[in-house]
């Protein structure tokens, strides 16, 4: 037992640099979800969809055959996948400018045909490539570059919140909002991911992870206090598994 | 047995598409094409294919882009503002070399326009599909059998290419039936073995991606896709009425084209110098064949171009003619649909000043 290797670099994980700014949390979920496809032993039958946002350059990262989908399409150029292919297992990574803003149409309708594909979305409140404008998750009083006196909810309304809204749909087999800025949290996102898979796996239907996550350069700060920051985000954006079919 | 039945255009598509090995389709609804999508989500799902009616223009075409990267032979089919939907997934499946099939039955726009015929969408077919520099093969069958067959071959094109091919008709042709020979067709399939997203079983993993910072492997992405739109010049085809001793060539393409066919025949008959030349693929646009037929008959003064739009097509016939003759253009706004004797009309004005120029009779 002692033997056993407690640290593993994962199969699927790329060896290679992360673009990402320091304190981002996507190399993080990346790895998370590379050590989920390696233990179910999904890597050759995973196609994975590159969307619009910082994480466009996932294929960098992860060594599955991937397709780029345009903004806000990956739940929907999933859905032609998975039905042309239902063999293979198919993932969307999407931020929530691309999930929730320009894709929520596309997102709702493939978790409503409860299509058989696994989304994961990464929940920044900012749309991060593009310099830190304000999202649908942007949170009241937020202060971004095109809310520069913070959010306020008589002129830009409430912070969208996705996983309230899918856990009411029938199509959808699992959705969680999960974060990874403490150990615990990390744990909790790599079972949840597992699960997301495994209701694909198990042809129960649409599944669906958020992750809250840190963007420090948009949030104008250290690394440190934006992985603090997360946690006042969980007060908005509860975490928890809020539907469970399975 | 022949197998000829009575169809519209547009059902005329749809089995054309199933003869053409269509594996998946992926729609909304839009009038005047809403067979195809019925017919598809009856016969697909009997042949182990995919039907998916998406909740948007948008979602399907993205739909169609996901089946095509994972080597199956997709389509989806819609009319004029369902197609302007569609424009940004139309960019990135060029940019990504997806091959699929998209079918636009014009009606008449611009806006909500009508459901009448038109040739409006021929600039955005042949021009600008989508942003970037990008083409389309384009394919402009003029009668139910036409449709059939050019369906069909279609789906063998774009695997040839890896590039979208659209089939551009319109509401006249879409819903007009005629008898069709349903032929068995010898459509080839072509193997995506060494591209399509299958798994990165054996073999390092695949990205697909139209995304390129680098400026010099961006304009050489841009090159290697020109470079195949110019081997598409082999695919070019037209029909063509022609006996070398015409003073007038008449060019239409599509529903068009059919009413200017009987005009210029009624017209020969008559003795009337008249030829007739209706394209096939408008891109790539059979530029050198009208080019030559005006190198080879001194007597060709003039081309007529007819069209059921405010003159789009007349600029590629330009082109191609490159000053070896006037070029006119009638045309005909959505919905005022010209009978055979109105084009004949058209026909012997441009006669008269041909002989008027020069008097040879």
């Amino acid at each position: 037992m002692l033997k056993e290797s407690l640290f593993r670099f994962p199969k699927s994980l790329k060896r290679t640099n992360f673009h990402y700014c320091p304190g981002c949390h996507h190399s993080l979920v990346h790895r998370i979800l590379c050590e989920v496809i390696d233990e179910l032993n999904l890597r050759e039958r995973t196609i994975g969809i590159a969307s619009i946002g910082c994480a466009c350059f996932i294929y960098n990262y992860i060594d599955v055959d991937m397709v780029e989908a345009p903004h806000g399409r990956s739940c929907s150029a999933g859905t032609g996948i998975k039905r042309a292919r239902p063999d293979l297992i198919v993932f969307t990574y999407q931020g929530d400018g691309d999930f929730a803003a320009i894709g929520l149409g596309d997102s709702l309708h493939a978790a409503s045909r409860s299509e058989r594909i696994t989304a994961i979305m990464i929940n920044n409140t900012v749309y991060g490539m593009t310099g830190g404008q304000a999202s649908p998750t942007t949170v009241i009083g937020q202060k971004t570059t095109t809310t520069p006196f913070g959010r306020k909810p008589e002129e830009q309304g409430y912070p969208l919140k996705v996983v309230e809204i899918l856990s009411n749909f029938e199509g959808v087999a699992y959705a969680a909002r999960v974060a990874v800025n403490n150990p615990k949290r990390v744990m909790e996102t790599k079972k949840a991911i597992t699960k997301a898979f495994l209701a694909q796996l198990e042809d129960k239907g649409f599944a669906y992870v958020e992750v809250l996550s840190a963007c420090p350069i948009n949030w104008k700060m250290d690394p440190v206090s934006a992985t603090k920051y997360v946690d006042k985000l969980t007060e908005i954006f509860p975490l928890g598994v809020f539907r469970e079919t399975f | 047995m022949t197998n000829r039945v009575l169809i519209k255009g547009v059902e005329a598509v749809a089995l054309g598409a199933l003869e053409g090995g269509c594996d998946c389709y992926f729609g909304y609804p839009i009038t005047p094409q809403n067979e195809i999508p019925e017919i598809m989500s009856v016969e697909l799902p009997k042949r182990g294919g995919a039907f998916v009616q998406a909740e948007s223009e948008t979602s399907a075409i993205n739909m169609v882009l996901g089946a095509s990267a994972v080597g199956k032979r997709a389509m989806t089919s819609s009319s004029s503002p369902g197609i302007s939907l569609m424009s940004e997934g139309f960019s990135y499946l060029i940019a990504l070399e997806l091959p699929c099939v998209i079918v636009n039955v014009m009606r008449g726009g611009p806006g909500l326009g009508g459901i009448e015929a038109s040739q409006g969408d021929y600039f955005q077919a042949v021009k600008a599909p989508g942003h970037g520099d990008g083409r389309f093969l384009v394919l402009a069958p003029a009668s139910c059998q036409e449709a059939y067959e050019l369906t069909a071959k279609a789906f063998e094109l774009a695997d040839r290419y890896r590039n979208p091919v659209m089939i551009l008709m319109d509401a006249i042709l879409g819903q007009m039936k005629e008898s069709t020979v349903l032929k068995k067709l010898n459509i080839k399939s072509i193997t995506k073995d060494d591209w399509a997203l299958t798994g990165a079983k054996g073999r390092e993993a695949r990205i697909i991606k139209s995304l390129f910072l680098d400026s010099a492997e961006l304009a050489e992405r841009n090159l290697k896709l020109k470079k195949k739109y110019e081997q598409m010049e082999k695919e070019v085809r037209f029909e063509s009425i022609l006996d070398g001793n015409e003073e007038v060539l008449v060019c239409a393409f599509g529903s068009m084209g059919r009413i200017a066919k009987e005009s210029v025949l009624k017209l020969r008959e008559k003795g009337y110098r008249v030829g007739y030349f209706r394209p096939i693929t408008l891109f790539p646009f059979p530029k050198k064949a009208l080019s030559s037929i005006f190198e080879k008959n001194n007597s060709l003064k003039q081309i007529l171009v007819l069209e059921l739009n405010c003159g789009q097509m007349v600029e590629d016939v330009m082109i191609s003619v490159c000053g070896k003759a006037e070029v006119i253009s009638k045309f005909y706004p959505p919905s005022v649909l010209p009978f055979p004797e109105d084009i004949e009309r058209e026909i012997k004005k441009c006669l008269r000043k041909v002989y008027f120029v020069s008097p040879k009779v």
